[in-house]
């Protein structure tokens, strides 16, 4: 049964419908072995942005802070959506790129291992 | 339960007299000193008597009173008229 | 009557016959209205009572004793409290970053307090049981008191310290005090069994000490005698709550052998809840008690492994086991200070509490207490910390993180057999995903999808534009969101939270004092 209620048949309504964000819809991201950034984030973005933009744009805002971001080749860079291995098409959309509302995608950087190797 | 039994007093001058009684009437009770507090486990069983304390207090006192100094304690409770005591209820 | 019968008086009752007579004695069983339709709450959660007199009332406590012991308990409270107060005894906490973990304490713990007293205000209405109800209206005045006592207790602190201002209007928006707040709420929107289950048992019985100890013996340590004392006077009425958490258990298990698996599942439930509550405890003796009482491992060691092995070993005899997934807690109790931690450096700017790097001997004490993992995952990263802030660019994070959908801490939990992999898990709920730290959260999740879809996650709601001032316009050009979030949350720009080293509460102290706290050795660089 979805909940024990009093009444049976108690639905609710869900708080984080892709409508309420004003034109944009939720994405996660996170960097595999960065723990510095001590969570993966949570960011805003409209369905309609190219994967490209994401990594041009985006990506320098939220993890560049970091020593190893400038040593990015992003040509070697391995994907996840929803933890399944994921192969992004620079050109095409979010949306076309499979990525929904509230999608989780990381990222891996082989040889860049945090900061001191730590994982950090 | 094969834990010991066990309550933790205030060092007020009251809870000094309590500890005093049940350290008297439990021979098998140990008490270690912490800041403020004193804690007394005992295997199986403990017992704070109203008359030992009195005895030592110098003035009456009711068992419910020790409300008054009570920090802590592990077991079943019973209580009476002339005693508090603690042990582990079987089921 | 007789002259002689009229004379003799009458014997004075036992303390168990004026109980008996006091309580259960004046209850009844309603003739005008079916007793379902006066308790309609207390079988829908499927358990069963066949007889509601074979709850063991614990403390045999009538009104007027009541009354008596606590107004003496108050007296004496106060008195301690005025007497701290015109010494100034806030000067005598060994190292000011010790105030901190007081600020986390009465924006996330107080507010408990008193929705403890409506809950079981709510829980003493809806059972049928008379012994069952005296004893959760006592703990709903306990809880009450609690509430007022901390308040009364810590404004002291607020004159002199930051973040203290608004602790209940705080509790109710701010990211990481939604982490207390939803557990709550979880429990009071619940039936009053699980409610019971939840509070009484799994967080006033199994994890009680592992929140009281840290803080009340933290507290001695460092010379914060106010809280030590409320502390003491809390303790008291603590005991009276966690022989009720045990008493409610085992009279749910001995009732009906239905009730056991609904007991089982509301074990593994608020084990797992109140456990991730808990990783605020531990940062906080692991990081913020400048005199340590001993490491979290060593506590959750202590007061989970072993006590709680010896209490589950005892509830076996009803069918109850561990709850689901403690062996993962036990896995995590060498990172999870640490990562917590982490948590409040990386946003420190937007808490109301400071934070800061660990001294060089805190660092030490660190490595000792953890030999596994602290030099090889977390000191690198904490002088990374500390080399950024002695080139003055103290570093935080910029971009909000995202949060598990039931216990909406952020998502900074680690692999249970990897430290250096965090921790996804996915549901998906009428075509929409869920996310959560942990298994743990995902069957919390699943069993009760329809509830956590409702969940108010901070993060989200800023997003949805929800945690603004009222009036903000956003499209205004250099609307800064953060700044207003802040403003949202009352925050004192400037002085609540962020880096201690440059905060008021530093420069205060040492102005009052006369210390010189930049004689104690800073953090050391990488």
């Amino acid at each position: 049964m979805a909940v024990i209620a009093l009444k049976p048949g108690y639905t609710a309504t869900p708080k984080d419908a892709e409508d309420k964000f004003h034109g944009n819809r939720l994405l996660y991201l996170g960097w595999d072995q960065h723990l510095l950034f001590c969570a993966p984030f949570c960011v805003p973005v409209p369905a309609a942005m190219p994967f490209g933009a994401l990594v041009k744009e985006v990506l320098p805002g939220v993890f560049g802070s970091h020593p190893d971001f400038a040593q990015i080749d992003w040509s070697k860079v391995e994907w996840k959506d929803s933890g399944k291995p994921f192969k992004p098409d620079f050109d095409k959309s979010l949306a076309d790129n499979g990525l929904v509302h509230k999608s989780a995608l990381r990222f891996r950087t082989p040889g860049l291992n945090g900061i001191a190797g730590s994982c950090s | 339960m094969t834990q010991p039994v066990f309550i933790a007093l205030q060092t007020t001058d009251t809870g000094r007299s309590i500890v005093d009684a049940i350290v008297a009437d439990n021979p098998l009770a140990q008490a270690v000193e912490y800041p403020a507090m004193v804690k007394i486990d005992s295997p199986g069983r403990l017992v704070v008597k109203r008359g030992s304390v009195e005895e030592r207090l110098g003035r009456r006192w009711d068992v419910q009173e020790i409300h008054l100094d009570l920090i802590s304690l592990a077991g079943n409770i019973d209580e009476t008229d002339e005693e508090f005591s603690l042990q582990w209820r079987k089921a | 009557m007789t002259a002689t019968t009229a004379a003799r008086p009458a014997k004075r009752l036992g303390i168990k016959e004026k109980y008996a007579l006091m309580t259960r004695g004046l209850g009844w069983d309603t003739t005008y209205q079916a007793m379902d339709d006066v308790f309609p709450y207390d079988k829908f959660e499927g358990i069963v009572i066949h007889d509601w007199d074979k709850w063991e009332d614990p403390f045999r406590l009538t009104m007027d004793s009541y009354w008596k012991y606590q107004g003496e308990k108050e007296k004496k409270l106060y008195a301690i409290i005025d007497a701290f107060q015109q010494n100034n005894a806030q000067f005598n906490i060994v190292d000011p970053r010790y105030i901190n973990t007081v600020k986390l304490f009465l924006t996330g713990v107080t507010p408990l307090e008193y929705a403890a007293h409506r809950g079981f205000a709510l829980a003493g209405r809806n059972f049928r049981g008379t012994g069952t109800r005296i004893a959760c209206q006592m703990q709903s005045i306990d809880e009450l008191r609690h509430a007022q006592t901390q308040f009364h207790t810590i404004s002291h602190y607020n004159k002199y310290f930051q973040g203290l201002h608004d602790a209940t209007y705080m509790h109710d928006r701010v990211w990481y005090l939604s982490v207390p707040k939803s557990y709550f709420e979880d429990a009071m929107t619940a039936g009053p069994f699980e409610f019971v289950t939840a509070i009484s048992f799994s967080f006033e019985y199994v994890l009680t000490n592992l929140l009281f100890m840290p803080f009340m013996s933290g507290a001695a340590y460092n010379g914060d005698m106010a809280t030590v004392t409320f502390g003491f006077s809390a303790q008291s009425d603590e005991s009276r709550h966690m022989t009720l958490g045990l008493e409610v258990v085992k009279f749910l298990l001995e009732q009906d052998p239905a009730n056991v698996p609904i007991v089982q599942k509301w074990v593994d439930k608020w084990f797992w809840r109140g456990y991730r509550l808990l990783a605020l405890v531990s940062m906080m003796m692991d990081y913020m008690l400048p005199k340590r009482v001993m490491s979290w491992a060593e506590a959750w060691e202590m007061y989970f492994e072993k006590n709680g092995g010896a209490l589950f070993e005892d509830l076996a005899r009803y069918g109850i086991r561990m709850p689901k997934h403690y062996e993962v807690s036990i896995k995590e109790k060498h990172r999870l200070s640490h990562e917590t931690w982490n948590v409040f450096n990386n946003y420190g700017h937007a808490a109301a509490f400071n934070v800061w790097m660990p001294r060089p001997e805190e660092m030490d004490w660190l490595s000792e207490k953890y030999p596994a993992t602290f030099d090889k995952y977390y000191r690198p990263r904490f002088e990374w910390y500390a080399e950024q802030e002695q080139a003055g660019k103290r570093w935080f994070n910029n971009t909000l993180p995202m949060l598990c959908q039931v216990c909406q801490i952020p998502m900074f939990f680690t692999e249970p057999d990897d430290p250096t992999q965090i921790c996804y898990r996915e549901s998906s709920y009428h075509g929409m995903k869920m996310h959560f730290c942990s298994d743990g959260c995902k069957n919390v999740f699943d069993n009760e999808p329809e509830k956590y879809i409702q969940a108010w996650l901070p993060v989200h709601q800023i997003y949805q534009g929800n945690c603004f001032p009222e009036g903000t316009d956003p499209t205004v050009p250099g609307f800064n969101p953060l700044v207003e979030v802040l403003k949202y949350y009352h925050f004192q720009l400037g002085a609540d939270g962020g880096e201690f080293n440059t905060s008021p509460d530093r420069a205060n102290w040492e102005k009052w004092t006369g210390q010189d706290l930049s004689a104690a050795p800073q953090a050391k660089a990488a």
